[in-house]
């Protein structure tokens, strides 16, 4: 899942300094599991908002929804009514939700609640990690299931670097060194010998570095209208 | 003070576990013990019930000073509702002084069923706490006669719905 943090409250009242009316937007997906943009954090934010802006002498009012998703048009597309009473909408949904918001909405303020951080899971109650950075060719084939591209500080590919001590992470001494649970993985199958296979400098083409990436499937388009 | 102004006398609301701390407030009222007059205590299964949108709302509705009143450490009946119960207070507390408000207008204390005298004695300590603070600057004083309600804010989940300050 995509996971993310509310914002400080002094970062969103200097955001929504001078507006007066404002549609806040929850996403009852991703970020209501990792508990940063559900009806409930809608809920608390919009209510510690109204109550900061009184204090401040400036009061403004919140309005609360939340929708299913908020990174498809569909779902988005019934706040269309009404949505002109408000003068901005505050997004509680990931940096995709408040982008469909603003794509769908593009005479609208748009304004980002969350800070989006990663996408990953919950490994205690109230605890989330990191475990994917979207890529482009994954490797857990390799890596017995464990991803050394978001888990290892130096996303290195070959085995640990001189850094690893007791299983823990140079980096971050909290954190495990994603080599070392790969080896454990790996020996714990009897696999650990195709770690001895040298694996070539990564293709990072499909990650990052070129802009946005796009998928097409041609099977799911719609046909040309003329086809029609 | 004028002779027409009324001493300010804090508006608390009190969420009472059932378990301890409802039967305690029971146990100082029929003990006759004197507790703050002004406060109103909401019955719960459990503290464990508590929400952080439930404690910034009732804020939000004008009260003075909140306490959240759950059993003694070890001694929930659902084994850990106090202490989910003391993190939330403290979380919401956090977001109290974010907004501008005194963290200390929101307290958890923990009593037993028995702890009738200590349950006036700790709302008493909290009515003079309020009075040192002041009354909240989000309470619109109310007019003899009327109540504070607590609640009258729609729940979360429904359709889209207004709080503006006209409320
Ligand atoms: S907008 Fe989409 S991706 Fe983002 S949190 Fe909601 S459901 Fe997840
Ligand atoms: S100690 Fe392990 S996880 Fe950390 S950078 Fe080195 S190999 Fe990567």
């Amino acid at each position: 899942m995509i996971v993310a943090k509310q914002k400080p409250l002094s970062e969103l009242t200097a955001m929504l300094d001078g507006y007066r009316n404002v549609l806040a937007v929850g996403c009852g997906t991703c970020v209501t599991v990792c508990f940063a943009g559900g009806v409930k954090e809608v809920g608390i934010l919009a209510s510690a908002l109204r109550m900061a802006r009184r204090l401040d002498g400036e009061p403004m009012s919140v309005a609360e929804t939340t929708v299913q998703r908020q990174c498809e048009a569909e779902y988005i597309a019934p706040l269309a009514e009404g949505l002109d009473e408000f003068d901005a909408v505050l997004s509680l949904g990931c940096g995709v939700g408040v982008q469909t918001l603003a794509e769908r909405f593009p005479g609208k303020r748009v304004l980002p609640a969350l800070d989006t951080a990663f996408m990953g899971l919950p490994t205690e109650q109230g605890v989330w990690e990191e475990r994917c950075q979207g890529c482009g060719h994954c490797v857990l084939d390799i890596t017995g299931g464990i991803c050394p591209v978001s888990r290892c500080a130096k996303q290195l590919m070959n085995g640990p670097c001189g850094g690893s001590q007791g299983g823990m992470c140079e980096v971050d001494t909290d954190t495990p060194c994603a080599w070392q649970l790969i080896w454990e993985r790996l020996a714990g199958q009897g696999l650990a010998d195709r770690l001895l296979e040298i694996q070539p400098p990564r293709d990072w083409s499909t990650s990052r570095d070129g802009g946005p990436r796009r998928i097409v499937r041609d099977d799911l388009r719609l046909p040309p209208a003329e086809d029609v | 003070m004028t002779a027409t102004e009324t001493p300010f006398e804090p508006r608390i609301v009190a969420f009472c576990c059932r378990h301890c701390a409802y039967a305690a407030a029971d146990l100082a009222g029929t003990s006759r013990l004197a507790y703050p007059p002004a406060l109103k205590i909401v019955e719960l299964p459990c503290t464990g019930r508590v929400d952080v949108l439930e404690l910034l709302r009732t804020f939000e509705d004008g009260v003075d000073g909140l306490l959240v009143a759950g059993c003694l450490p070890g001694r929930c009946h659902y084994l850990a509702g106090n202490l989910h119960a003391r993190q939330r207070v403290d979380y919401a507390r956090r977001w109290l002084e974010d907004i501008g408000l005194e963290g200390e207008r929101l307290r958890m204390i923990n009593l037993s069923a028995a702890m009738g005298a200590q349950f006036a004695e700790l709302a008493t300590e909290m009515a003079e706490t309020i009075k040192d603070l002041g009354p909240s600057p989000l309470g619109t004083r109310q007019t003899a006669g009327q109540g504070l309600s607590i609640g009258s804010t729609p729940l979360p989940g429904e359709a889209v719905h207004d709080h503006g300050d006209g409320r």
